[in-house]
C-alpha cells in the first residue's frame, strides 16, 4: 500500500519538470491575486482593526445584542380621549353597505375592528345582488393601498382642494355661455341620488352631457333589451326556477351582465325529490359556467349565432337555414327537444356581443314564457354606453367639449383607441379626473381629483329595479380625498353634504325608517315583491307598444345565420379574479388562481390543443415544477399585442382564442402588481370578438400556476360523481362505493379498519363541514375570504412558481382525459400489464379535446386520526375534544414532517418572513396595508408550518357569545368564513353533535364521502357526490 | 424597566414601620387630635358670633354636602357659583336678601320664568344650567347651609404637626437598634477577653505544674487545596456539582427572561388605583367597562375620568391628612391634585369656565400586562363567564399605589389556574349539557377548566 503512488499528470513522468517542481512548493503556481479583492494593502495593513479584533466585536455586538433582547419593549396603550360609543375595543361591529364601483355591484356587510373595515361579508338580507365574489371579497384590501392617492393633485403637482375647486368652477362658470360641452364620463352607478345630482347639475351648467362608460361594454344586450321593452337595461333571470338552462356564450356564473346569478344556479343544481337543472352551454372559452355545465359544446362565436338562430327556428317552428355540420345540428336538435318538453321551465341566455343575438334570446325566453325570465324586474347595473363614448372622442377632436370630468373609469388604460382619447383630451380646457389611484387616464388630465374607497363614500343604489340599497363609510377618509358627488355639490355651490342630500332625495317618512334602511343596507319597495309577474306583464304590454318600431326578429335571426365563420376568433373575457383590472393593484386578487387555469399573477391567450400543434406553441413543465408556455403574437386589425404567454386550454373551441382583460397595468404600479398584458387594446369597437392571428414569437413564459397535474388518472375515488339516472334509480352503495381495504386478507369496508383507538367525540361541538360538489361552482369568494379572515400572506409570482402558495384553502379542478369521468374510472381498470399500464397512464396525462370538469374545494380535512399529529416532533399540532386540529404556532420548529405526512396537502410552510419584509412589497410591510389584518388570528412568522384552522377564532367567539349570555348555540350560529363567503350553499359548517343541525343531516346523506376514504384519515370535512344532469330528453 | 419588591416583602416591611409608628406615635397623635378639636371648636364658635341666630352650620355641613356639593364648592366655580358668604354677598353686591334666596333655592326656573332680572342674569351666566329646585328645603334647613357658606374654611394645620411626630419615631427606633447592637458588641468582646485570660491563665498553671505542652510535630502538612487537587474523585464530584448548580442557576434566569412580574413603569400621570379602588371602592369594571363584554379590559378613555372627575377638581385625601410613607413618597394632596390638573390638560377641560376647549391630548399610557400576540386571552370569557374577581390575577390592586404585574403571566400560571379551578355552570344553558355528559364521564361533580377542553393548545393559540 505504502508503495502505491497516484500519478497527478504525465508530467510527473520526468522528475525533473519544473512545473512538478512548483507544484509540489506551492499548491497555486500563479499567485491568488488576494490584494485585488482586499483592497490596498497599505490601508489593510495601516488599519487599527485586524482580524482578531474584528472577531471580539462580533463576539461582542452579538452577546449585547442577545442580552439587550431579554429586556421588552416599552409598549404604549392608548384610549380615546371620547370614546365613540358603539365602539369597544376587541369587539367587531358590522355595518351594511354597498360596493358599486362600476363593475362589481353587492350589498355587503363590512366587518371593522377598532373602527378599521377588516373583512366583507354577504349581506343575507337582501333580495338582490347580496352576495359578494373574489374581487368584492377582495376589495377591503384596495382600501389599504399604499399607492392610493393622498389629496387632490393639479398637473401632478399636489394643490389644496379650495384650489381645485376655486379653478374648475371658474373654468365651469366660463363655459356656460362658450356653447362647448361640459362632460361627465363616468362609470355606471345605478344610483337613484346621483342620477338626481347629475340633473340638477345640468341645470346649473345648462351644457351638460353625462355620458357612462363600462370597461367591459354589455351594449349589445342593452340595446337589445332597450330595442324590445323600451328602457336601457337589463332582463333579471332566476336560474333556480329553470330546468333546463341554455347557454350560446354567457358566462353567468361569472361577470355576464353584471353577474350574481351563482347562488340562484347552484341551489337548482342540488338534486332534490329526484330532479335538478340541466345546464347546456355553447361556448367558445372554457368558462367557470362551462365547466359547470352538463353538457358543454364548444363552438366559435360565428357559430354560436348560427346555432342560436336554428334553434330560434326550431322553436318557432319556422325554417332557418344554416351550415352546420351534423354533429352540432344535431346537438341543436336535442336542445331544442328538451327546450320544448321543458316549455316555460327553460331559459336560454346569451353572452354573445351581438345585438341580434341578444334579441333572439329576448324572443325566444318570451316564446317560452320562461319562468325564469323577469324582463320587468330591470337591472340598472350596466348603463354603458360605447356609442356616447365614440361620440366624445370625436367631439373632443373637433373641440367642441369644454371640460371633461371623469369619475370611476380609465379611459386611457380600457379604450381601445385610447391614443384618439388622449389626443382628444389635449383640446379640452379643463379636464379632471376622478380616482383613487395614480393611473394612465390621471397622467393626461390636468386636475386629479383624489376620491374615496367606496368603504369611505355615502351612496346608494337601485340593482334591480325597486331593489335598493345603501352604501355608508366604515371608516373616515384616510387621506385628503373627496367623492364625485360630493365635489359636483360643491361645485354647484350647493353647501349641503352629499350625505343629507342622499338622505333628502330618499325622503322616507321618519328618521326611524332611515335608520332602519341604513342599518340594513336593503330597502325593497313593497309593490315590487309581490308583482313580479305583473311587472313582467306590464314589461310585455310595453314591448306591444314599442315593438312596431323594431326590425322583425326574422332578420335578426337571418343576419345571425349567415355570419361568416372564417378565420380564426379572439374572444375576449373579464377573468374571475380580475375583472375590469380596477383591483389590479391588489395582491390577494393577483395570487388569486384563476379557478380554470390555476395561473396566478398573469393573464395569457388560451389556445386549444390542435390550434397549438398547428402553431408550434407548447406549455411544459421544467426542471423546478414550474409551468412554462410559449410566446405568441396576436394581430386584430393591424394592431399587435407583442409577447403574449399561451396557457394550451382543453376544452377551448378549434378555431378559437381567448384573452382575459384586467391586465396589463402600469402606471401607479408596485412593480410586482405589473403583470400580464393589456387585452383591451384589441377590444375593437367594443366587440369582444374579433378576428385575429396568431404568431409563435420568441421565448418561453414562466407561469406561476398551483395545479400542474390536471387530470385525475381515474381515481374516481378523488371527486366520486355520478349520472342524475343512476342516482334516482340505484342504492348509493353503487354510485357511492366505500373503499375495500384488505384486513387479514379479507376485503373489509375502509371505514371498519381503524389502527388507533378512537378519540371520543360525542361530547360537546363537534365541528364538520360538508362540501356540496354540486352546489359548488368554483368561483373562488371562499379563498378570498379565507385570505382576509386567517391573515394569509401573499407570497408573490416567484415562490408561487415554486409551489409555495400559502392558501388554506384552494379549489382543485380536474378535467377527465377521456370524454367523461366515468370514462377515466373504467379505461383505468382495464389496464392489463405493465407495457399498457404505463402507456395507459400517460395518455390519461393528457386532458381531453372537451373535457368534463369538476371543482373540489380542499382544506384541512381535520381528521379524526390525522397524520400530521403523530408526526409532529414537538406536538406543535394536536388534536382538541371539538374536532378541530390545532396548530400551535409557537411551539412549531418547522420541521415539516406534517406536510409530509399529510395525504392532502393542505399544510404550507412560511419558507421567508412576510411581514415587514420589504423583500415581500405587498401589504404586510407597510403600516396602510397591515391595517387590514385581522387582530384575532396571529400573524404567522418565518419556519413556521401554518394550516387551515377551521376558523377556530370564529368559533370560539360564537361560543363565548352564548356562554356570555347564558343560553344554547342555535344551528348557523358556527360559521367559518369560507362557509359565509360560500352564497351557493356549497360550503356548510356546523356541530354535528347538535342531532337538528344542517351539517349532520349532510352527514347522514347517500351523498356523503369523505375525502381518501382508503387512508383511513376520518376526516371531519366532507364531500357530497356531485350528479350530473345526462338525462337527454 | 423598573422593578419593584415582590408584595409579600413589601407588605411585611409595611406592617413591621406600622407596628413600629404606630408604638412610637400614638401618644403624640393623642395630643394631635385634642389640638384638632380646638381648632375646630375655635372656627363653631366663630360662626356662631358672625350669625348668632341663623343657622347650625354642622347641619347645614350636612346639607350642603347632599344637595349642593355636587354643582356647588365654597370658593370655586363650578357648575354653579362658589357660594362662601353667598348671603352677605348677595346682600352686600345685588342688595338681595335672604327672602329671594329661599324663593331661588326651592323654585329658580320660577324666579326665571317670573322675569327676576338677577336670576335671569345668573342663569346666562352658568350656560342656562337649570338649579334643580329643592322644595323640599325648610326655610331652617336653608338657613343652616347658609350658616356654612358664611363660616371660614378651617386652617391645615394638621399635616405638619403629624409630619413632625412621625419624623421622631422613626428615629426612636434606630436608636434602640443601635444601642442593642452596641450592647451586643460589647458582650462579645468581654467573651474574647475573658477567653484570652482563662487561656493565659491555664498556660501559667500547667508551666507551674512542670507539663511540657507539645507543639505541633508535623510541620510540613500538605496545604488543603492541594490535597483536594490530588483526589481526582473529589473533584469530578466537585465539578459535576459545579456544572449542575450553575445549570440550575442558568435556567432559572432563563425562564425568567420575559417575565416581567412586578413591572412598575412610571406612568404619564401618577394615577392611584389605592385612592380610587382603595379609598373611595369604585369597582373595577366601572372603569374597565369592556372587561365584561371584550378580549380587552380596555383602559378608561379619559370622558369616563371625566364622569367624576368634572365635580372632583382637588385631593383632600382622608381627613387626618397624608399618612407618613406618602409624604415620604412625595404623595401629597397638592401633588395628587396636580395630576388632576394633567388629566383636565389631557382631556382639554377648562376649570375656569367650566367648559371642554376641544384642544385635548390622548394620555399614552405604558401597558403593563403585555401578553404575547401568540396567545390569546378574553377577559370577558373569565370575568362575564367565570365570574373571576380581578384580584385573582391582578393582584390587590385596590392597595396599589403604583399599579405592577402582579402575576408572572406564564403558561404554567395559566395552565396551573385551568388545573384547579372549577367552571362556574350554574344557571348558564350553554353548560347544561355539555356538563351532565362530562361530569358522568369522568365521574366528578363540578369540572375544572382543564377538563372542559381548556388546556387544548388551540384554545389559546390561534
Amino acid at each position: 500500500m505504502a508503495s502505491k503512488k497516484y500519478w497527478k499528470s504525465e508530467a510527473e513522468l520526468n522528475p525533473n519538470d519544473s512545473i512538478v517542481e512548483t507544484l509540489r512548493q506551492n499548491e497555486f503556481p500563479e499567485e491568488i491575486p488576494v490584494d485585488d479583492f482586499l483592497g490596498d494593502k497599505k490601508n489593510l495593513s495601516a488599519s487599527t482593526t485586524n482580524r482578531r479584533d474584528f472577531l471580539k466585536y462580533v463576539g461582542f455586538s452579538t452577546a449585547a445584542a442577545s442580552i439587550a433582547a431579554c429586556e421588552g419593549p416599552v409598549r404604549k396603550s392608548i384610549p380615546y380621549v371620547v370614546k365613540p360609543e358603539q365602539i369597544i375595543p376587541g369587539v367587531a361591529n358590522y355595518y351594511a353597505t354597498t360596493i358599486a364601483d362600476g363593475y362589481d355591484f353587492a350589498s355587503i356587510l363590512v366587518k371593522t375592528r377598532e373602527g378599521r373595515p377588516i373583512k366583507i361579508e354577504n349581506n343575507k338580507e337582501a333580495k338582490s345582488n347580496g352576495n359578494g365574489n373574489a374581487r368584492i371579497q377582495a376589495s377591503v384590501l384596495s382600501l389599504y393601498d399604499s399607492t392610493r392617492l393622498q389629496g387632490p393633485l393639479a398637473n401632478g403637482e399636489a394643490v389644496d382642494w379650495s384650489a381645485l375647486d376655486a379653478s374648475v368652477k371658474n373654468s365651469l362658470e366660463g363655459l356656460k355661455d362658450s356653447g362647448k360641452q361640459i362632460v361627465l364620463l363616468t362609470q355606471t352607478y345605478a344610483s337613484p341620488s346621483t342620477s338626481k345630482l347629475i340633473g340638477e347639475f345640468k341645470e346649473v351648467y345648462a351644457n351638460v352631457n353625462h355620458i357612462t362608460y363600462d370597461a367591459v361594454s354589455e351594449d349589445a344586450a342593452l340595446a337589445a333589451y332597450e330595442a324590445k321593452f323600451g328602457e336601457r337595461a337589463l332582463p333579471s333571470y332566476d336560474f333556480e326556477k329553470a330546468e333546463i338552462i341554455v347557454s350560446f356564450g354567457a358566462d353567468f356564473l361569472a361577470d355576464w351582465q353584471g353577474g350574481g346569478y351563482d347562488s340562484g344556479y347552484s341551489k337548482g343544481r342540488i338534486p332534490r325529490e329526484g330532479k335538478m337543472s340541466r345546464h347546456i352551454q355553447f361556448e367558445s372559452n372554457m368558462s367557470l359556467t362551462g365547466a359547470n355545465a352538463d353538457k358543454r359544446i364548444a363552438l366559435k362565436p360565428s357559430e354560436q349565432k348560427k346555432a342560436l338562430a336554428s334553434l330560434f327556428g326550431k322553436l318557432n317552428n319556422s325554417a332557418v337555414s344554416v351550415d352546420l355540420g351534423d354533429a352540432i345540428s344535431k346537438a341543436v336538435d336535442d336542445v331544442a327537444a328538451e327546450i320544448k318538453k321543458a316549455g316555460n321551465k327553460a331559459v336560454v341566455v346569451t353572452g354573445l356581443d351581438d345585438v341580434n343575438a341578444q334579441a333572439v334570446t329576448l324572443s325566444i325566453n318570451e316564446m317560452l314564457a320562461s319562468e325564469a325570465f323577469h324582463p320587468g324586474k330591470q337591472r340598472y347595473i350596466r348603463q354603458g354606453n360605447t356609442q356616447a363614448v365614440n361620440g366624445l372622442i370625436q367631439d373632443m377632436n373637433s373641440g367642441k367639449v369644454g371640460a371633461l370630468i371623469m369619475d370611476g373609469v380609465n379611459p386611457m388604460y380600457t379604450l381601445p383607441n385610447a391614443s384618439d382619447f388622449a389626443e382628444g383630451v389635449s383640446k379640452v380646457d379643463l379636464t379632471v379626473t376622478f380616482s383613487t389611484n395614480w393611473n394612465e387616464t390621471t397622467e393626461i388630465t390636468e386636475f386629479t381629483a383624489a376620491s374615496n374607497h367606496f368603504l369611505e363614500s355615502w351612496g346608494d343604489a337601485e340593482f334591480v329595479k325597486g331593489h335598493y340599497s345603501l352604501m355608508q363609510p366604515a371608516i373616515k377618509e384616510l387621506f385628503d380625498t373627496r367623492q364625485f358627488q360630493q365635489s359636483l355639490l360643491i361645485w354647484m355651490g350647493s353647501d349641503i353634504s352629499y350625505y343629507n342630500y342622499i338622505k333628502q332625495s330618499w325622503s322616507l317618512e321618519n328618521e326611524a325608517s332611515w335608520n332602519k334602511a341604513l342599518h340594513d343596507g336593503v330597502f325593497v319597495l313593497e309593490a315590487n315583491e309581490e308583482g313580479e309577474t305583473t311587472a313582467d306583464v306590464q314589461a310585455r304590454n310595453q314591448q306591444a307598444e314599442t315593438n312596431t318600431t323594431v326590425a322583425p326578429i326574422s332578420s335578426a335571426v337571418s343576419s345571425l345565420a349567415n355570419s361568416s365563420t372564417e378565420g380564426m376568433e379572439l374572444v375576449l373575457y373579464p377573468k374571475i379574479g380580475m375583472g375590469d383590472g380596477q383591483q389590479a393593484n391588489n395582491p390577494w386578487l393577483q395570487e388569486f388562481p384563476d379557478p380554470i387555469t390555476r395561473v396566478t399573477w398573469d393573464n395569457y391567450v388560451t389556445v386549444s390543443r390542435a390550434d397549438a400543434s398547428a402553431l408550434g406553441l407548447i406549455n411544459e413543465n421544467v426542471a423546478n415544477g414550474g409551468l412554462n408556455g410559449s410566446y405568441a403574437k396576436l394581430t386584430v386589425n393591424g394592431l399587435t399585442l407583442e409577447n403574449v404567454p399561451v396557457m394550451i386550454q382543453p376544452g377551448q373551441a378549434a378555431g378559437t382564442v381567448g384573452l382575459s382583460f384586467g391586465y396589463g397595468r402600469k402606471v401607479g404600479m408596485k412593480t410586482e402588481m405589473q403583470t400580464g398584458v393589456n387585452a383591451y387594446t384589441l377590444y375593437q369597437g367594443f366587440n369582444s370578438v374579433q378576428n385575429v392571428t396568431l404568431e409563435k414569437a420568441a421565448g418561453m413564459h414562466e407561469f406561476a400556476c398551483i395545479q400542474l397535474h390536471n387530470t385525475l388518472m381515474g381515481r374516481g375515488d378523488i371527486i366520486k360523481e355520478t349520472t342524475l339516472e343512476i342516482f334516482n334509480t340505484k342504492d348509493h352503495s353503487e354510485w357511492n362505493h366505500v373503499p375495500q381495504v384488505s384486513l387479514n386478507h379479507q376485503e373489509v369496508p375502509a371505514t371498519t379498519v381503524d389502527l388507533w383507538d378512537s378519540f371520543d367525540r360525542s361530547i360537546g361541538h363537534h365541528f364538520n363541514m360538508s362540501i356540496d360538489l354540486n352546489a359548488c361552482t368554483g368561483c373562488g369568494a371562499c379563498v378570498i375570504a379565507c385570505h382576509a379572515e386567517n391573515n394569509v400572506p401573499v407570497v408573490g409570482k416567484e415562490e408561487v412558481r415554486k409551489s409555495r402558495d400559502m392558501h388554506w384553502l384552494r379549489i382543485d379542478r380536474y378535467y377527465s382525459s377521456e370524454d367523461t369521468f366515468d370514462q377515466d374510472n373504467t379505461k383505468k381498470d382495464e389496464f392489463s400489464g405493465a407495457s399498457q399500464t404505463k402507456s395507459g397512464f400517460e395518455e390519461m396525462e393528457q386532458a381531453a379535446v372537451n373535457p368534463q370538469v369538476a371543482f373540489q374545494p380542499v382544506m384541512c380535512q381535520h381528521c379524526n386520526h390525522a397524520p400530521c399529529e403523530t408526526v409532529c416532533p414537538v406536538a406543535a399540532t394536536s388534536h382538541s375534544r371539538q374536532g378541530q386540529n390545532h396548530m400551535a404556532y409557537n411551539r412549531c420548529v418547522g420541521t415539516r414532517y406534517c406536510a409530509n405526512n399529510c395525504p392532502y396537502k393542505v399544510r404550507r410552510f412560511n419558507w421567508f418572513l412576510t411581514n415587514n419584509n420589504d423583500e415581500f412589497d405587498y401589504h404586510f410591510n407597510n403600516d396602510l396595508g397591515k391595517m387590514v389584518i385581522n387582530p384575532d388570528v396571529t400573524v404567522r412568522s418565518r419556519g413556521v408550518i401554518e394550516k387551515c384552522s377551521l376558523c377556530i377564532q370564529m368559533t370560539q367567539k360564537t361560543i363565548l357569545d352564548a356562554k356570555r349570555e347564558g343560553r344554547e348555540i342555535v344551528d348557523g350560529e358556527f360559521q367559518t368564513a369560507c362557509s359565509n363567503a360560500c352564497s351557493n350553499g356549497a360550503i356548510v359548517f356546523g356541530d354535528s353533535n347538535d342531532e337538528k343541525s344542517q351539517v349532520t343531516e349532510l352527514k347522514k346523506n347517500d351523498r356523503m364521502y369523505h375525502l381518501l376514504e382508503s387512508v383511513g384519515t376520518k376526516p371531519n370535512v366532507f364531500y357530497q357526490v356531485k350528479v350530473r344532469n345526462t338525462n337527454e330528453a | 424597566m423598573k422593578k419593584v419588591l415582590y408584595r409579600h416583602q413589601i407588605s411585611k416591611l409595611l406592617a413591621f414601620t406600622l407596628v413600629a409608628y404606630l408604638f412610637f406615635s400614638i401618644p403624640l397623635l393623642a395630643q394631635e387630635e385634642n389640638s384638632e378639636l380646638s381648632v375646630t371648636g375655635d372656627t363653631e364658635a366663630a360662626a356662631e358670633t358672625a350669625d348668632a341666630v341663623s343657622g347650625d352650620a354642622a347641619n347645614g355641613k350636612q346639607l350642603f354636602n347632599q344637595n349642593c356639593a355636587a354643582c356647588h364648592a365654597l370658593n370655586r366655580k363650578m357648575t354653579g357659583p362658589a357660594l362662601a358668604n353667598v348671603e352677605s354677598r348677595l346682600a352686600e353686591e345685588e342688595g338681595l336678601d335672604k327672602e329671594w334666596l329661599y324663593a331661588w333655592i326651592k323654585n329658580s326656573a320660577g324666579m326665571i320664568s317670573s322675569g327676576d332680572s338677577y336670576a335671569n342674569k345668573i342663569y346666562e351666566e352658568y350656560n342656562q344650567a337649570a338649579m334643580t329646585a329643592f322644595p323640599t328645603l325648610s326655610n331652617a334647613d336653608i338657613d343652616d347651609i347658609l350658616a356654612y357658606t358664611a363660616a371660614p374654611a378651617p386652617a391645615p394645620v394638621a399635616a405638619a404637626t403629624a409630619t413632625a411626630a412621625s419624623d421622631g419615631g422613626g428615629d426612636s427606633s434606630g436608636i434602640t437598634n443601635e444601642i442593642i447592637l452596641g450592647a451586643l458588641v460589647l458582650v462579645f468582646a468581654l467573651l474574647v477577653m475573658m477567653l484570652f485570660l482563662v487561656n493565659n491563665t491555664l498556660q501559667r498553671i500547667a508551666e507551674a505544674n512542670g507539663v511540657v505542652l507539645e507543639k505541633d510535630k508535623a510541620v510540613k502538612r500538605t496545604p488543603l487545596w492541594k490535597a483536594f487537587a490530588q483526589n481526582q474523585f473529589l473533584v469530578l464530584v466537585s465539578s459535576i456539582f459545579l456544572l449542575l448548580a450553575s445549570a440550575y442557576f442558568a435556567y432559572g434566569w432563563m425562564m425568567q427572561v420575559g417575565v416581567d412580574q412586578g413591572y412598575a413603569p412610571i406612568q404619564p400621570i401618577h394615577y392611584s388605583h389605592k385612592i380610587h379602588a382603595g379609598d373611595n371602592k369604585i369597582e373595577c369594571k366601572y372603569c374597565h367597562s369592556s372587561a365584561r363584554v371584550s378580549k380587552h379590559s380596555g383602559i378608561p378613555s379619559l370622558n369616563v375620568c371625566m364622569n367624576c372627575h368634572k365635580s372632583i377638581y382637588e385631593y383632600k385625601g382622608n381627613p387626618e391628612g397624608p399618612s407618613p410613607e406618602d409624604l415620604a413618597n412625595g404623595y401629597t394632596n397638592e401633588f395628587y391634585t396636580g395630576e388632576i390638573k394633567k388629566l383636565y390638560k389631557a382631556v382639554g377641560w377648562d376649570e375656569e369656565n367650566q367648559k371642554y376647549t376641544g384642544e385635548s391630548k390622548p394620555v399614552e399610557w405604558v401597558r403593563i400586562h403585555n401578553l404575547p400576540d401568540l396567545a390569546y386571552f378574553n377577559h370577558s370569557q373569565h370575568v362575564s363567564v367565570a365570574g373571576i374577581e380581578c384580584q385573582t390575577c391582578h393582584g390587590p390592586v385596590e392597595e396599589m399605589e403604583i399599579m405592577y404585574q402582579y402575576s408572572s403571566l406564564t403558561m404554567g400560571w395559566c395552565i396551573n389556574c385551568h388545573r384547579e379551578t372549577n367552571v362556574k355552570v350554574e344557571d348558564n344553558a350553554y353548560y347544561a349539557k355539555i356538563h351532565k355528559e362530562l361530569s358522568k364521564k369522568y365521574g366528578v361533580e363540578s369540572l375544572t377548566a382543564a377538563q372542559m377542553g381548556g388546556l387544548e393548545c388551540g384554545k389559546c393559540h390561534y
